[in-house]
């Protein structure tokens, strides 16, 4: 009752003060009235009675203000009071206010950055029920093991999953609604895939298992909510509509519930087809059991009580008896699962994560030391202030309540800020799309866990620079100040403030080396050594599947499509290459080698497994890869020739032994097939550019024809003249065939993405520290000059050098500012091992990233110091001993 | 450093504690009956009268009412609650407790010091 009687009082206290003021007000006054009236019965005046009565009450508004307290209302007051006191402080400083808030806007956005980052791709399982349970293979973990036949062999015999769904990606469909055709990026499923994600459909129905039999029977889409609503406006009548998926006729039969966006976090498909149709539109042969296209990813939720190591070990036990089964078509490798979103780049996108965090609350706390050395200096600038506040009776509680009420508006200020920045940026990230003809999503929508993350940041940092002139305010001696003037702690021990400074400059220069270390490995990945030169060359995409062309013949067209583009004025070379070059879309192709003695052809003896690349002649030359020993092909190596082959120096060394000895000897293909080798090609980089050297070998694209292939073009003229004589040479050929034409370099953009993009964050944490540093300097160094403008008046009016003068000004910070970089760049260095895994060739020992920090930290002191420096040389003594 | 305004504040909520229980009472009649009652020895500064009643009412040992006094004037009345009553009991079998033990231990004049002593070894 006591309880609710003062909570009661409390809130009238806020909320009706005005109330609560008259209320007392006129309680007071009664007491006096009343007294007034005793007073003029023992015969005084009125006037002289109510005169008397006001003096006996004694301090009317000490008491009504006690009063006030009293009645609970003084903690709010005191605050409010604070609050005020704070903001007029603040407002007389407005260039501290600003530095001090942008300051925190940066770190805070940053950090606020990183955490929707996190939040979107690392934190949150997939939109569907109980996502985070969903458990499934990783892509490119198993060669010839992700094929659909094993998918299903997989499905009925392991006992670990509930249902085993899987997935397939299928890109760059042609789709036609009978108006305009666009091209879309879908799923191709197993008919159990929504049943598995136990998903409901927003419209319409999803297929099912009972949709299925057989290749191409099933020929149904379900749209994403996305694609329904950007493309179908909302129209709910696209249900049982016809459309075409290059060419071939599809039904719409449902739309799938909003939020959904696949089984990949980090895609957005358009639409979701059944899996047993895609051979249809990708070529990729549904029965083919030695494959590695034909599926993506299986997924499932466990049973009840397994856990993810047991169900790994039971797919490897149906892998074992699948490679027992077919010893000629499956390879198994020991599985691992994973949960379902981010599938083998997971361990990838997290550490990036991780290390973007640690730089970000690097950056934070770089940020806080800057504020705490700033809020530190204010207050020993204002000691003479807090001094005469204690004189006059303020408790140091209060002040330093006060202190810290202006560190948690700054702080709230700068949080708010930065907030507002991180979810401008978080926005348009969600909304990028970095990489045509790929549907990346970021799912990086900032939401109420952001802003309180934000709010908590702004919260502990600003208690965490309010920390730092705690000291100083409770040793403040009144008496001394007031006599004696502010304080000057002249001496050379370290103090708070320095070792702030270092702490900062140590952490920015950790920041600084990383970004150089990125950014020096961009610079080498853009003019690095992939083993071929993807500069002047354009590629021309062609799927002769499509366009409606039989087997049979593909390998004349491709021939006659080779002989025209070579007519094409200003071409230097011509070639084709089956599937994808490489270095684009991470696409490659690895099948099994066996040495030549070896009779037993099946997986696990394979002695090396290599990258494929079927080419046609002039290859070497249109890739520019340098050939190291022998021949490349010539139109003669056909299916009516001995099987040659082209392989990379590492295959040769591994295999053979040497380059040289590698000419004229064989090997077996998967299939039997002997294969001489003709040349020897210089090693280059695949699939990735941080991949470790890979063995790789070129065969001769006339052996094995393929309908999807790209034209390599090398030629020194314009590309945009180029690809539209491409085209022209291809509509004489045949008018219907569908072209994508895009140079090398614009296809490498989804290997050189994951580099770009740390270098990019790297490069801007590194801006942010290095404006840390700056400004950190710069505070520390001009308060440094104008502390000791007087002492320093007085050496130049005792004729001082200006040397000297500089030396007795900022020798201190620059001394800081020399131990920081040190710290920070061996620590910098060391922290470049965990860069390598992203950045291509990020090596500490790099002689020009050495230099870059030294000579950019040189650059930031300098800058930062320039302006103390100029201040401590203006100094005109006779002035400044006048004012004193 | 002992503070008369910690010793004050607790002396002057139980005066007025019983004053009030008396009957209701408006703050300058809390003033006048403590006056009365103490035959005018006790003399209060008539605003320091505020800041503790208010607090009594704020811990519920008083509950206010505005209402006419016998001047004809405005006045709120402060009246005694259940727990304002069983505090004053508490309060004031305190006070009896402590006044008893100050006035022995004031009364006794040359055994003090050697007693205190003696305790002060056993501890």
């Amino acid at each position: 009752m006591k309880l609710t009687a003062q909570l009661r009082s409390f809130c009238s206290a806020i909320f009706q003060r005005s109330t609560v003021e008259n209320d007392l007000n006129a309680e007071l006054s009664s007491h006096i009235l009343h007294r007034a009236d005793d007073l003029q019965r023992s015969g005084l005046t009125r006037r002289e009675a109510e005169r008397r009565a006001r003096i006996e009450f004694g301090g009317y508004v000490k008491y009504k203000e006690e009063s006030h307290q009293a009645l609970g209302g003084n903690l709010v007051e005191g605050l409010l009071h604070d609050l005020r006191y704070s903001l007029r402080v603040l407002a007389k400083s407005p260039g501290f206010l600003l530095a001090a808030v942008l300051t925190l806007a940066l770190a805070i956005g940053a950090n606020a950055i990183v955490f929707g980052l996190m939040d979107g791709l690392v934190l949150r399982p997939l939109n569907v029920p109980h996502g985070e349970s969903l458990y499934g293979t990783l892509y490119g973990n198993n060669p010839t093991w992700q094929s659909y036949p094993n998918y299903l062999d997989l499905r009925d015999r392991n006992r670990s999953f509930e249902a085993l769904a899987a997935f397939n990606m299928v890109l760059g469909v042609g789709l036609d609604t009978g108006s305009d055709p666009t091209v879309a990026n879908g799923f191709a499923t197993s008919g159990n895939y929504f049943d598995v994600l136990q998903i409901q459909p927003f419209l319409g129905r999803f297929f099912h298992p009972a949709d299925e039999r057989g290749p191409n029977s099933a020929p149904y889409i379900v749209l994403t909510y996305a694609y329904w609503h950007a493309q179908f406006h909302d129209d709910r009548t696209v249900i049982g509509r016809q459309v075409r998926l290059d060419q071939h006729p599809y039904t719409i039969i449902g739309v799938a519930p909003p939020g959904f966006q696949g089984t990949l976090i980090f895609l957005s498909p358009d639409f979701f087809m059944p899996i047993v149709n895609q051979e249809q539109l990708s070529g990729a042969s549904l029965n083919t059991r030695n494959t590695d296209h034909a599926l993506f990813e299986e997924f499932g939720h466990l049973k009840p009580g397994v856990t993810p190591a047991q169900a790994a070990a039971d797919v490897d036990t149906v892998g074992a008896y699948l490679e027992k089964t077919y010893p000629k078509e499956v390879g198994h490798h020991t599985t691992r699962l994973a949960t379902e979103g981010l599938t083998s780049f997971g361990p990838a996108v997290r550490g990036f994560v991780a290390a973007l965090m640690l730089l970000a609350a690097l950056i934070l706390l770089a940020a806080c030391a800057n504020l705490g050395s700033l809020f530190a200096a204010r207050a020993a600038d204002r000691s003479r202030e807090v001094a005469l506040r204690l004189a006059l009776g303020s408790s140091r509680t209060r002040i330093l309540r006060q202190l810290f009420t202006e560190a948690v508006l700054i702080s709230l200020a700068g949080g708010s800020l930065g907030l507002l920045l991180s979810m401008a940026l978080l926005r348009r990230l969600s909304t990028w799309q970095p990489i045509p003809g790929v549907p990346l999503h970021l799912p990086v929508a900032p939401d109420a866990k952001l802003y309180a993350v934000a709010l908590l940041l702004a919260l502990v940092s600003g208690f965490l620079f309010a920390l730092v002139p705690i000291r100083q305010v409770l040793r403040v001696n009144p008496y001394e100040v007031v006599k004696a003037g502010s304080l000057t702690r002249a001496g050379h021990r370290f103090t708070v403030r320095d070792v702030l400074l270092i702490v900062q400059v140590a952490i920015c220069a950790v920041l600084v080396t990383s970004s150089m270390v990125a950014l020096r490995g961009l610079v080498r990945s853009l003019h690095g050594n992939y083993g071929f030169d993807p500069r002047n060359t354009m590629m021309a995409g062609v799927n002769l599947t499509t366009a409606g062309y039989t087997p049979d013949r593909v390998p004349a067209m491709q021939r006659r499509t080779i002989d025209a583009l070579k007519t094409i004025p200003g071409v230097e070379h011509v070639a084709m290459v089956n599937s994808y070059p490489p270095l684009v879309y991470t696409a490659g192709n690895m099948t099994n080698v066996f040495r030549e003695e070896t009779a037993d052809l099946k997986p696990a003896n394979a002695a090396l497994m290599p990258y494929e690349y079927d080419v046609s002649p002039d290859y070497f030359e249109a890739a520019g890869t340098a050939l190291l020993a022998g021949r490349g092909f010539s139109w003669s190596d056909d299916k009516n020739a001995p099987a040659v082959a082209v392989i990379n120096r590492e295959f040769a060394q591994r295999i053979f032994g040497s380059v040289s000895g590698a000419i004229g000897r064989a090997f077996k293909l998967q299939d039997g097939t002997r294969v001489q080798v003709a040349g020897v090609a210089e090693d280059g980089k695949y699939i990735s550019l941080t991949e470790d050297q890979q063995p790789a070998m070129f065969l001769s694209a006339l052996r094995s024809p393929a309908p999807d292939a790209y034209f390599m073009v090398r030629s020194r003229r314009d590309p945009q003249q180029l690809a539209a004589a491409i085209r022209a040479r291809f509509h004489t050929l045949d008018a219907g065939l569908p072209v994508d034409t895009e140079t090398w370099t614009q296809l490498m953009e989804v290997v050189m993405f994951p580099s770009r993009v740390a270098t990019l964050a790297l490069g801007v944490m590194g801006m942010l520290g290095a404006m840390l540093a700056v400004t950190g300097i710069f505070g520390m160094a001009a308060y440094a000059v104008s502390k000791r403008l007087r002492e320093l008046g007085i050496r130049v009016a005792l004729g001082a050098q200006r040397s000297e003068v500089l030396q007795a000004a900022l020798g201190r910070p620059l001394r800081l500012l020399g131990f920081g970089s040190a710290a920070g760049l061996i620590l910098g260095l060391l922290a470049t091992k965990v860069l390598s895994f992203i950045v291509y060739q990020a090596t500490p020992r790099d002689p020009f990233v050495l230099l870059g920090v030294v000579l950019a930290m040189l650059l930031l002191g300098l800058l930062a110091t320039w302006i103390p420096a100029r201040r401590a040389l203006s100094i005109n003594p006779m002035i400044l001993l006048r004012e004193e | 450093m002992p503070d008369q305004a910690t010793i004050l504040p607790g002396t002057l909520d139980l005066l007025i504690l019983k004053a009030v229980s008396l009957g209701p009472l408006h703050g300058y009649g809390v003033l006048l009956r403590i006056e009365q009652i103490s035959g005018q020895t006790l003399l209060i500064e008539q605003g320091a009268l505020y800041p503790a009643l208010l607090r009594l009412a704020t811990q519920g040992l008083l509950a206010s009412e505005w209402g006419i006094s016998e001047n004809n004037r405005r006045a709120k009345f402060y009246q005694l609650t259940a727990a304002g009553r069983k505090r004053l009991r508490e309060e004031t079998s305190e006070w009896n407790r402590i006044a008893s033990v100050m006035s022995t231990i004031l009364a006794v004049q040359s055994l003090a010091a050697p007693a205190f002593a003696v305790q002060g070894e056993e501890a």
